[in-house]
């Protein structure tokens, strides 16, 4: 790692609290060990970019955020209390969405039915309770058309949309529901510009409002474009955190790449990377 | 940008033919199914089938094999199969049995209890998949040499060595139960419409049909309420979804676990339902009651357009795929041909339906 000494100086402002704190996560799957004491939290307002390698354990720590994994040791103190989500549906009951880089979305579903999966608005009382279809309608398609994307139909399926267009249900479910805490795992990876823009405008949106993003991405500038936070993980284990302005695109650029292999590619590439 | 972003027509959509928008119905092949046996029977067989005593005697037996089918496609759509509900309808007699006979217990208590002791087996045999992580297409094959061997050794138990157990109708004799789970319903309007003329009668003035047997009343009843949650409710969301993907649901907070153990449950009280009416109706339960019954629920939801690998389906559709069952099964009797030309006819459904709901999928979800 870089003797950068300003890599270390990105702890959180004295008045914030963090809406959610993990405290030296470990996470093992068999005899593989994919996260070895990861240390991470996100404040109200800020949107705090996870960035590493393939494999790093990016993937792997959401999903102890938010209730898929069961971490093998480490600490987790959301609003200050600690807790521990036994189910994605716990985690997002405290206000935690999450976009998975699988996108968690069922292809034979409708938008709406995807849209609204596990938390569906009801009308009518006791017997009567149904799903809202017309009301889940309109805010899917609003919800969309916020995002940049003009759905054909909120009934169609989602095995026929496009790729981005698949990927930007998700973040629209996302935003619309996660209250207090976002996470987006690698949320513009099949995204053109125009919704890319549109991505990266709505974090900034929601932090506004006072929601904690944690952002993962591999791409430097979308990452620089929007965080305020950046913590490099590798191998496993937090490289550090690096708070923005302090540290420049090409730097953070080395340090997700472990370092030393980028410089080597550089030459052959002109320095297009 | 936002104006242009508003805009409401879409130049890329066309608009959708009726046919496009009917092909979406998972329900579909089992619909027009019933039309072509329809038509097929109108050609072939004798027209009493289609007079309302036909018509009940196609119906009854369709009934009960849709109930077990409807709540099988429930159970299809949420992702799992279960081969244990023939041998369930055994079971459960078994247990129908012992309590009003043995124990001479009033049906108010007997029914509730046959439908809890249903309920558990089928909470254990969803916890067994999901704690295996084992399909349940084998996991439910144990059940179904299981269950029928426990109600051969229970009956016997029962019996003092016997494998039929009789005296149902004595013990259920005047419990004022009986009347929901065996017999005619409806028999007052059944008598006004002959008194009207409307329907034929006997010499002596009474209906040649006396009202509706019940079951075909619980089978529509429970096809409208399945079709209800199915669609219009947060808990038919979920069963989309688990079947769908179980990961996937999972992860957007859908109580997986939950769905699938109640579905389980469902189905296992659905075959305790179909055991208290044809016991109560055959005044005795045997091993051999409910014999198969699992392979034809499963057809049943299949011709309804229920996808093998869950997901996707109908209840209506499952409530037309019984219809076409009893239809066939009953319909030969009526025909000069061989009954024995009722497997054939099942298998070449089967297929049929197989092969129709393949395609339709990948024309609804653009499949690539
Ligand atoms: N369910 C699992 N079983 C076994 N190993 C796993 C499992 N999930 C993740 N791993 C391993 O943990 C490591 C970290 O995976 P993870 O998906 O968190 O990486 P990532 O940082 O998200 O990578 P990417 O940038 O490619 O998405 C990998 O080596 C992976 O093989
Ligand atoms: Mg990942």
């Amino acid at each position: 790692m870089a003797d950068d000494t300003r890599f270390h100086h990105g702890s959180v402002p004295a008045d914030a609290r963090p809406i959610i704190h993990m405290e030296d996560i470990t996470k093992h799957f068999g005899n593989v060990i994919a996260l070895n004491g990861v240390t991470f939290d996100v404040t109200p307002g800020e949107c705090h970019c996870l960035l590493g390698d393939n494999g790093a354990g990016k993937s792997t720590f959401i999903k102890t955020m938010s209730g898929v994994h069961k971490p093998n040791s480490g600490q987790i103190f959301f609003e200050g209390k600690p807790l521990s989500f036994d189910s994605p549906r716990e985690a997002m009951e405290a206000g935690i969405a999450t976009v998975f880089q699988d996108l968690a979305m069922i292809p034979l579903m409708s938008v709406t039915r995807n849209f609204f999966m596990g938390r569906e608005p009801t009308k009518g009382k006791g017997l009567t309770r149904r799903f809202d279809i017309d009301r889940a309608n309109e805010i899917t398609m609003e919800e969309m058309r916020r995002m940049g994307i003009n759905l054909r139909a909120p009934d169609q399926a989602v095995g026929t949309l496009s790729g981005g267009e698949r990927q930007t249900v998700a973040i629209a479910r996302a935003v619309y529901f996660g209250a207090k805490v976002l996470i987006l795992d690698e949320p513009t990876s099949a995204l053109g510009v125009r919704q890319t823009s549109n991505v990266l405008s709505t974090i900034d949106r929601v932090r506004k409002q006072g929601v904690g993003v944690v952002f993962i991405s591999h791409n430097v500038r979308h990452a620089m474009a929007v965080g305020d936070r950046f913590t490099v993980l590798n191998r496993g284990q937090t490289l550090g955190t690096a708070v923005r302005d302090e540290i420049t695109a090409t730097e953070l650029q080395d340090l997700m790449a472990g370092g030393q292999e980028l410089a080597q590619l550089e030459g052959s590439l002109g320095g297009t990377v | 940008m936002a104006a242009e972003i508003q805009a409401s027509e879409d130049e890329r959509i066309r608009s959708e033919t009726l046919a496009t928008k009917l092909m979406k119905k998972p329900e579909l092949g089992a619909i027009g199914g019933v039309i072509l046996v329809t038509l097929f029977f109108m050609l072939t067989a004798d027209s009493t089938m289609f007079t309302l005593s036909g018509i009940m005697n196609f119906m009854t037996p369709a009934a009960q094999l849709g109930i077990l089918g409807i709540a099988a496609a429930m159970l299809m759509i949420g992702g799992e199969f279960d081969l244990s509900i023939g041998s369930m309808v055994a079971f459960a007699g078994m247990i129908f049995g012992a309590l009003t006979v043995n124990l001479g217990l009033p049906l108010i208590l007997a029914i509730p209890l046959t439908m809890a002791f249903a309920a558990a087996v089928g909470a254990v045999n969803g916890t067994i998949v999901l704690r295996t992580g084992l399909p349940s297409f084998i996991v439910t094959l144990a059940g179904l040499f299981i269950l029928r061997g426990a109600s051969l050794v229970g009956l016997k138990l029962f019996t003092g060595g016997s494998t039929q157990l009789r005296g149902v109708r004595d013990a259920v004799e005047g419990d004022w139960l009986a009347r929901f789970f065996s017999g005619d319903a409806l028999q007052g309007l059944f008598a006004w419409l002959a008194s009207a003329g409307v329907i034929d009668t006997f010499s002596n003035g009474t209906p040649k049909v006396p009202g509706v047997p019940v079951e075909i009343l619980w089978f529509i009843g429970f096809a409208l309420i399945a079709t209800y949650v199915l669609l219009r409710t947060p808990a038919g969301n979920w069963i989309f979804a688990t079947g769908g993907d179980s990961g996937a649901a999972k992860n957007s907070g859908v109580p997986v676990r939950r769905v699938k153990i109640s579905l389980f449950m469902l189905t296992a009280c659905a075959a305790a339902l179909v055991a208290v009416i044809t016991v109560i109706d055959a005044g005795s339960t045997d091993a051999r009651r409910g014999f198969m019954k699992e392979f034809e629920a499963i057809i049943t939801a299949v011709i309804g357009g229920c996808l093998l690998t869950g997901g996707y389906g109908s209840a209506i559709g499952a409530f037309f795929g019984a219809i076409i069952f009893g239809m066939v099964t009953i319909g030969l009797t009526y025909t000069d041909f061989d009954q024995d030309w009722f497997q054939i006819f099942l298998g070449g459904m089967l297929l049929l339906a197989v092969v129709f709901n393949n395609v339709i999928r990948k024309r609804v979800t653009g499949e690539r």
